[in-house]
């Protein structure tokens, strides 16, 4: 039986989400709407009685309070259109499962398979619209046409239909349950046919290496015993495009790449990993001997380091880009709760302690046309911003550090980077708890959410460009309750020891899981035809590739199954015995009692030869702006707070719990009234405890429009000084890398391939360099490779990004320092020298320009300083710190003096300069990004033991706070160059991105 | 029991229960259990072995009923294993031995929607009021005054003189109730134990960002005509060390935060009455 539920709210209350969609009807579209209003739509296809019908309405559905229900009865009345808007068949609607479950309390029973509760939202519309308004306000702003559908009727079509009819949005599953054969033997052509339409992703070689495995006699041979002909079955070969695919398989980071730089000096480079990326680790650990705090680098889902005796500290980075330019809301939400899988499935499993999040998108106020299939920037804005809050908020981690940053180029592709910490009992049962092992025998246990069709070809399609076939299959939504249920569940079964071994579902699914598993004992037998599904009809290869969400993988041993299906059940998470691990070599998947997937473990990961990839570095050559000297940059500097890059986030990170947990130390925002910038997170895990955990990032991608080389050099160095700047330890700090590149394969799509793999290798050549000298081993990290965007006629390639991140400790966090400056009188101070770097500042770009000279990180120099600092720091000798970046010296004693309430007077001709002396000018000595600087305020009464502390280091007394809140800054030639009242500084800083 | 016992109840996404169990040992319980809903539903854990609950924030079942209706619906229907009741009933017991419930965010939320606050009359059990969307539209995570009603019947409140200072984090948060009698009763029998205010605690405030949500008479905070049963937005077991406060390095504070005072005062009941 399908009927409709409807529940509107009381006659005069306000409709926050209504006037919510009318604002952004009136700022996006220009559109005249008068009002908005908003009803919510049960549509429940179950048998009840109709005693149970109503309690279902008007007790879990309905808040007495304010809402009114109706069953088949339609509430909406007084309105020019309605639109009502619900999800299509097969997509996750989380509304719909609590409502499902809600019914079965009431009832005391399951309902059956089929039946369901499928939710949808009505707008009704007032105001002069005409059909084709409504509709566009449908698709572009109500909803997304890729998940969702409309239903538009006016109000006599209304009347003369009764309503809206009831729809179930249900799948239909095809009559019978297929496995194909796919014959390789045909030409070129006809092969990249195959692996282009089937969204492989696999290039000709790779196709030509799996049809010769098939032409292999031993192998036919074996095949036939199995019942399985001479040529793949889909399962395999989609089970191949996943373990191959450039996402899973970091095939760029593992090739080999023939490099020259502008002088004609060659060399070889067999994968970039191993030769920059984990030589970088390796030779750190060497360095720092038994000091050495790594517990688990690269070989797990996140990283492992020592935090004290009885606990290690977990982190990973991840990317949701592709997903999120696609749906925004669905593809932000499922990266972070995606991301929570990485350290949950760490070592024997961690639990998580916080968020970290960064975005890169284009202007949201962009107003030029873009190409088909690009949503605009301020929707993918919006829809982010909001699945991450959804997906963090309501999974109880806090969300403690982050940054927005905008280029136009973003608009081809967002970046949406999602990080999560946790901390694991050094021990746990008697073992390590960052390590696990699988015994053959053991049980392939998948727990937590059904398989569907959402997430298919994730993996594939994400390793290609967008562009107009990109799938719908790849869009999914996130359940972050479901996942925060299995997580409960499973940090038991983890200390009482049930399962051996644990990782996460993600990319390519049971394929990538499993497989990966299996790699750990040699083999494994699974019969798909056992996983649980959420609605019938997949067929094989799509139960084993799809990305459904929140699953995790497990060995469970024999002897512990019973009692580990018994708690699952208990807490109310699914548990499905799907197989077992083997020692056989074979990855062999049946389904029922035929064999669908039979692939040496060996084939299946170290089958592929390396890339060859050719690099060609050419420095490139820009104009140098020629920048006028002015009697006065106050208005610049206003300017300058104003910029995307610079202005206050608040808005957005407000809207992200970053206290939750109780160990918040430093948090996002501090200051006289709660609203500067901290320039890194300090949180407490253990709440008996002082130790501070302490994570902050560095990202500037403007620097690789000059050299890639220094655009990594500065991120690493901004990542360590934000965390230095807090009262982060130097001698427990790790990095993880992100590196997010447009594609670098020299092609017909990519003619200028060479330099972009030449400046994929200088990024690592700086990763080397400056981790090395720096002491920063890299723990983890992840490389997204194909941020472009191409439909035939455009292409958009983003600037290379490194978000590069760190993770450290704070002894004793009473000890933390944040930016506002304290109190008036006490003496300014800024470390470091400043030179003529004005290259891809932001004090540039706002002039149109980009320059050739970008900062150079010195890090032996730096490191020194930032030793001395920190002992300063923790000798309690410093009243604030905050560190220089975008805008330079003239942003930071912005930022410091408005945030702490006060003024500051401050002189450049005290500013300790670099460079020759011809370039040192006000412009430069303001708004230069040279790195490695912090600005520090000291009490009077502690600067000599302060100087004695920084004694050997480049430092200066620049100015003193000052009771008169504005700020003054004199210039070379003796006269005011900067003078605004903090409050107007404040004001130029905070409202560029205010109301969104 | 000889010990003054704490429980702490989650799954399902309540999510402050580890800071909240912590703010009670702080405060003095002596025990301070972690209990996951499924061990109440088992039988293995019951109401009755404990003085004082505490239902954290969270977001249950991800809100998605709207705040904590579905987790008022579970408590109402769910059988516990074994035992011919409810866990419902257990409540009803809790509440009937004089124990104390204290709920914050999503744990208000859910006391409203059970109608276990305000429960005028002692009326348990039937919705009169409810906390629905903020009138800014978002989620919000900010420190917010609370001036405290010295007059109300909370036993939580006894010594706090003007108010206390604490973080917010919530999207549905703003008071409405049923009727102008309902209001009328709140404010006539002092159950409304905190309001939004300014910083100086002088006046409760309708003013965004002070009151975050447009709650009614700026409430924040009530308590039933008991003063056992009390459930409000902002969080007293996020502000229990001077290192939560957002100007702790700036300001001279008290080791203790503003919020240990509630649970402290809790545990002092206890010990007084319960034992």
């Amino acid at each position: 039986m399908v009927r409709r539920i409807e529940i509107a709210l009381r006659e005069g209350l306000r409709d926050a989400r209504g006037e919510r969609i009318k604002r952004e009807i009136q700022h996006f579209l220009h559109l005249p709407v008068d009002s908005v209003r908003t009803i919510d739509v049960y549509t429940v296809d179950a048998e009840l009685s109709e005693e149970e019908f109503v309690k279902t309405a008007s007790e879990p559905f309905c808040d007495p309070v304010i809402q009114v229900w109706s069953i088949d009865r339609p509430l909406a009345a007084g309105f020019d259109f309605l639109v009502e808007v619900g999800y299509r068949p097969g997509v996750t609607d989380n509304i719909g499962r609590t409502g499902r479950e809600a019914i079965e309390y009431i009832t005391g029973r399951p309902l059956k398979a089929g039946e369901g509760v499928f939710t949808s939202v009505q707008y009704l519309l007032s105001g002069n619209l005409s059909r084709t308004d409504v509709e566009l306000i449908a698709r572009n702003l109500l909803g997304n046409a890729l998940i969702q559908r409309f239903a538009v009727l006016d109000q006599a079509e209304f009347a003369a239909n009764g309503g809206v009819s009831a729809y179930v949005p249900r799948v239909q599953s095809q009559s019978e349950i297929q496995v194909r054969e796919i014959d390789l033997e045909v030409s070129d052509e006809e092969l990249m046919r195959i692996s282009k339409d089937g969204v492989l992703a696999l290039t000709l070689d790779e196709m030509k290496i799996i049809q010769a495995h098939y032409r292999d006699q031993q192998v036919r041979e074996a095949r036939q015993k199995l019942g399985l002909g001479a040529v793949p079955t889909d399962v395999e070969l989609e089970c191949l495009a996943q373990t191959w695919s450039e996402h899973c398989k970091h095939k760029i980071f593992a090739g080999t790449v023939h490099y020259e730089d502008d002088k004609g000096n060659r060399q070889e480079i067999k994968s970039l990993f191993k030769s920059f990326i984990q030589r970088t680790t390796k030779d750190v650990r060497e360095k720092l001997g038994n000091k050495d705090f790594c517990l688990s680098v690269f070989k797990d889902n996140a990283g492992v380091i020592k935090f004290n005796e009885d606990w290690s500290l977990v982190f990973k980075v991840e990317t949701h880009n592709s997903p999120s330019a696609l749906d925004p809301y669905g593809g932000a939400l499922t990266g972070i709760v995606g991301v929570n899988r990485d350290p949950f499935g760490t070592g024997k499993g961690a639990k998580l302690i916080f968020n970290t999040d960064v975005f890169c998108f284009a202007d949201p106020f962009y107003d030029k046309p873009l190409p088909s299939r690009l949503l605009h920037p301020r929707r993918i804005y919006e829809g982010v911003v909001e699945g991450v809050e959804h997906g963090g908020n309501k999974s109880g981690i806090p969300t403690v550090n982050g940054s927005l940053v905008f280029d136009e180029r973003f608009a081809g592709k967002p970046l949406v980077f999602c990080g999560t910490a946790g901390i694991m009992p050094a021990t746990l049962n008697g073992e390590p708890g960052h390590e696990k092992s699988i015994k053959p025998g053991d049980l392939i246990v998948m727990t937590g959410g059904r398989i569907g069709k959402d997430g298919i070809h994730g993996a594939t399609f994400s390793s290609e460009e967008l562009n107009e076939n990109s799938p719908v299959t790849a869009v999914q939504i996130g359940d972050p309750i479901t996942q925060k249920r299995m997580f409960d569940f499973l940090i038991r079964a983890r200390d009482k020891g049930l399962y051996r071994f644990i990782t996460d579902n993600g990319a390519g699914g049971l394929s990538s899981s499993v497989g990966e598993m299996a790699g750990e004992c040699g083999g494994c037998h699974m019969d798909l035809a056992k996983a649980p599904l959420k609605y019938p009809g997949l067929d094989p290869w799509e139960i084993l590739i799809s990305e459904a969400q929140e699953r995790m993988s497990l060995a469970v041993p024999p002897e512990s199954i019973d009692e580990f299906m018994a708690m699952a059940k208990r807490f109310n998470v699914e548990a499905t015995i799907l197989g077992e691990f083997t020692d056989s070599g074979y990855f062999h998947m049946v389904y029922g009692d035929r064999t669908v997937a039979w692939l040496p473990m060996e084939f299946m990961h170290e089958g592929l030869p390396p890339m060859q990839l050719p690099a060609k570095w050419a420095p490139p050559r820009y104009e140098e702006p020629v920048l006028p000297a002015k009697e006065d940059y106050t208005a610049d500097l206003k300017q300058l707070l104003g910029a995307l890059n610079i202005c206050s986030k608040e808005s957005v990170v407000r809207r992200y719990d970053h206290e939750v947990q109780g160990g918040s130390v430093v948090k996002p925002f501090t200051g006289v009234a709660n609203d500067g910038p901290s320039d890194a997170a300090v949180v407490r895990p253990i709440l008996d405890s002082f130790e501070g955990v302490v994570v902050a990032h560095g990202i500037c991608p403007r620097y690789s429009d000059i050299d890639t080389y220094h655009m990594t050099a500065n991120a690493i160095d901004e990542a360590l000084r934000n965390y230095v700047a807090v009262g982060g330890s130097l001698d427990l700090v790790a990095g993880l890398d992100n590196f997010c590149w447009c594609d670098p394969v020299k092609s017909e799509k990519t003619p200028d391939g060479e330099y972009k793999m030449a400046q994929l290798v200088r990024a690592n050549h700086a990763l080397y360099d400056v981790c090395l000298a720096y002491n920063l081993p890299l723990i983890s990290g992840k490389d997204s490779m194909k941020n472009d965007f191409y439909d035939g006629a455009t292409k958009i390639s983003i600037p290379p990004t490194i978000l590069f991140s760190v993770i450290g400790k704070i002894e004793d966090a009473r000890k933390s320092v944040t930016m506002d400056v304290k109190r008036p009188g006490d003496i300014v101070y800024l470390l470091g020298t400043t030179g003529n770097e004005m290259g891809g500042s932001e004090y540039l770009a706002l002039r149109g320009g980009i320059g050739n000279i970008v900062p150079k990180v010195n890090p032996e120099k730096a490191l020194k300083r930032y030793r001395a600092l920190h002992m300063a720091i923790t000798g309690g000798l410093i009243a604030s710190c905050h560190d220089l970046s975008d805008g330079g010296l003239a942003v930071a004693l912005a930022e410091t003096a408005f945030a702490g309430g006060y003024g500051i007077a401050a002189d450049l001709g005290r500013v300790l300069w670099g460079d020759a002396d011809p370039l040192r000018n006000d412009a430069v000595l303001l708004f230069s990004e040279s790195a490695s600087r912090h600005l520090v305020t000291v009490r009077p009464e502690n600067r000599d033991a302060f100087e004695t502390a920084m004694a050997g280091n480049c430092f200066s007394a620049i100015g003193t706070v000052t009771e008169e809140a504005a700020v003054a800054i004199t210039g070379l030639s003796g006269k005011t160059v900067v003078n605004a009242g903090i409050e107007e500084l404040k004001e130029a800083w905070q409202s560029p991105l205010r109301e969104l | 029991m000889s010990k003054t016992r704490a429980i702490v109840i989650t799954g399902n996404g309540t999510n402050c229960e580890v800071e909240a169990a912590h703010a009670c040992r702080l405060g003095g319980f002596d025990d301070a259990v972690i209990a996951h809903i499924s061990d109440l539903l088992s039988g293995d854990i019951r109401l009755d072995d404990f003085h004082f609950i505490n239902l954290t924030g969270g977001f249950l079942d991800g809100d998605d009923l709207g705040s904590a209706k579905a987790q008022a619906n579970r408590l109402r229907y769910a059988k516990v294993d074994d035992l011919e009741e409810h866990l419902i009933d257990q409540f009803s017991r809790f509440i009937n031995a004089g124990k104390l419930i204290l709920g914050v965010c999503n744990g208000f939320q859910l006391m409203v929607k059970m109608g276990l606050l305000p429960a005028i009359g002692g009326s348990y059990l039937k919705q009169t009021a409810t906390l629905t969307f903020n009138d800014c539209g978002r989620f919000q995570d900010r420190w917010v005054y609370l001036k405290v009603d010295p007059a109300s019947p909370s036993v939580y409140t006894g010594d706090v003189e003007q108010g206390i200072y604490l973080p917010m984090r919530h999207g549905e948060g703003k008071l409405v109730v049923d009727s102008p009698a309902t209001l009328a009763a709140i404010e006539d029998k002092h159950l409304a134990v905190f309001r939004y205010s300014d910083a100086a605690y002088s006046a409760p405030t309708m003013e965004f960002p002070l009151n975050p949500n447009g709650s009614v008479n700026a409430i924040a905070a009530l308590c039933d005509e008991t003063g056992r049963l009390m459930g409000m937005m902002p969080h007293p077991e996020a502000f229990v060390h001077r290192t939560h406060h957002p100007r702790w390095t700036r300001e001279e504070l008290p080791e203790e935060g503003d919020g240990l005072v509630l649970f402290k005062n809790a545990a002092e009941y206890v010990r007084k009455n319960l034992l």
